[in-house]
């Protein structure tokens, strides 16, 4: 007989309410109305400030505007888990616009595996109404040009104008750097997401 | 070492699909390419690490932790179990957030325009931890069933949604659990979007007795299983690979 295992728990949407668990000022809660879960850079971290925002669209070209946005992310060394730096995030797309932000850092490069390392990349999953089982991606950043041309994932996308889908573009504002990032969940501009 | 060893590969068709058009939200919400299969990378063999700091008092008690004049309204219950890995072991100080609608089925959401009592003493909103067998447990109130537009109105079966950490984010989960014996379960479109009886079967709550607070509380265990990670017998990938 095979050996068999658990199966894991099946996944269901997080529907429209997800706020109220995961960002309850957002829902209108009183409750951890101080938690900002979408600022990581507080003032002790080390790093290049960065902001990284977005909007996720649907099949139709709409902002989804109950999504919930997860991130996770090396700090500014590569190191996950690094003292001080927690390396993760949420937010929520705004009710009105759709757009989504972070305040964090440039993450540094992390290891693929024991011999070859990443690019600076954040891990994003998505959550909303009418996604049975959360999305996963990841953004890059265009200006890596050198370190994207060695990552392993990267790499492992043998059609290459989808690499373009996981690309950041910096633009300046004021002194601020803003990294955007549009997740799209379908159609011609369908961003890539991963079995991981 | 936490980020040893990757996890097991998650069974897609165990999972509901990302479009079911049973559950019309998911038409235009799903995308259309398969997903790329990757090799796991430190990032997702990693994942965020909670403490305690996240947990305010009160957070694992739904009944009084939004309270303004009193205790909220409702049949009052405690929800408990374990949350393993695919091999049976806890999955140890784990975070797990909640949320619910009220006992009539309202949300205390901006969004949320059903009819229903809005209970001023109610949040729904709920954080615990487990510990070191990997064990939880939170009380609150049974949320009501709701109506919902898919199919005209279709009715949502009582549920509280789950999200769930683990120790990696190739763990992460979110879903939802019911109560064991609700006539509105195989109804339900989102609930059948999972393909299978017995998958269905792992989020439904069972009435548990032994546990109940006397006088108090009805009890509901519900067990979650989490990818289970991998052992590394020998370290050989290949450059290049």
């Amino acid at each position: 007989m095979p050996v068999e295992t658990l199966k894991e728990t099946p996944s269901q949407t997080a529907g429209p309410y997800l706020h109220i668990g995961m960002l309850p000022a957002q829902a209108g809660l009183k409750l951890r109305s101080q938690e900002k879960l979408n600022v990581l850079a507080g003032p002790g971290v080390e790093g290049t400030r960065i902001r990284v925002e977005g909007t996720v669209y649907d099949g139709a070209g709409l902002p989804v505007r109950d999504a919930g946005i997860e991130i996770w992310q090396a700090d500014s060394k590569g190191r996950y888990n690094a003292p001080g730096f927690s390396g993760w995030g949420r937010a929520g797309a705004d009710f009105e616009t759709g757009l989504y932000w972070f305040e964090t850092i440039r993450p540094g490069r992390t290891p693929f595996d024991a011999t070859r390392l990443q690019a600076p990349h954040l891990s994003l999953l998505v959550f909303a109404r009418g996604i049975n089982i959360h999305l996963h991606t990841r953004m890059y950043f265009a200006d890596e040009d050198a370190a994207n041309a060695e990552d392993p994932i990267l790499r492992s996308i043998e059609l290459r104008p989808l690499r373009q889908t996981l690309m950041a573009t910096a633009e300046k504002r004021g002194s601020e750097t803003v990294y955007r990032f549009d997740i799209h969940l379908q159609g011609e501009k369908e961003t890539i997401f991963f079995d991981i | 070492m936490s980020d040893a060893g990757s996890f097991v590969r998650r069974d897609r068709l165990w999972h509901p699909p990302q479009y079911d058009p049973g559950y019309k939200t998911s038409v235009l919400r799903s995308p259309r390419r398969a997903l790329l299969s990757m090799a796991m990378s430190s990032s997702e063999r990693n994942g965020p690490k909670f403490g305690h700091s996240m947990l305010d008092p009160g957070d694992n008690d739904l009944i009084r932790n939004h309270m303004v004049s009193g205790e909220a309204v409702g049949e009052r219950i405690v929800v408990h179990g374990r949350v393993l890995d695919e091999f049976g072991r806890p999955v140890r100080g784990t975070l797990l957030e909640v949320w619910q609608a009220n006992a009539g089925g309202k949300y205390r959401h901006i969004n949320d325009g059903y009819m229903a009592a809005d209970d001023a003493n109610f949040g729904g909103c709920g954080r615990c931890m487990t510990d070191d067998n990997g064990y939880y447990f939170f009380r609150t109130i049974r949320p009501g069933p709701y109506p919902w537009r898919n199919n005209g109105s279709d009715w949502r079966p009582a549920h509280i949604h789950f999200s769930i950490f683990g120790e990696a984010f190739a763990q992460r989960l979110v879903t939802q659990m019911y109560f064991e014996g609700d006539p509105l379960i195989p109804l339900c479109p989102i609930v059948n979007t999972i393909p299978t009886l017995a998958a269905r079967n792992m989020l439904v709550a069972g009435l548990d007795m032994a546990n109940m607070v006397p006088f108090d509380c009805l009890a509901y265990r519900f067990d979650i299983v989490l990818r289970g990670r991998r052992q590394t017998f020998f370290e050989n990938l290949t450059a290049g690979m």
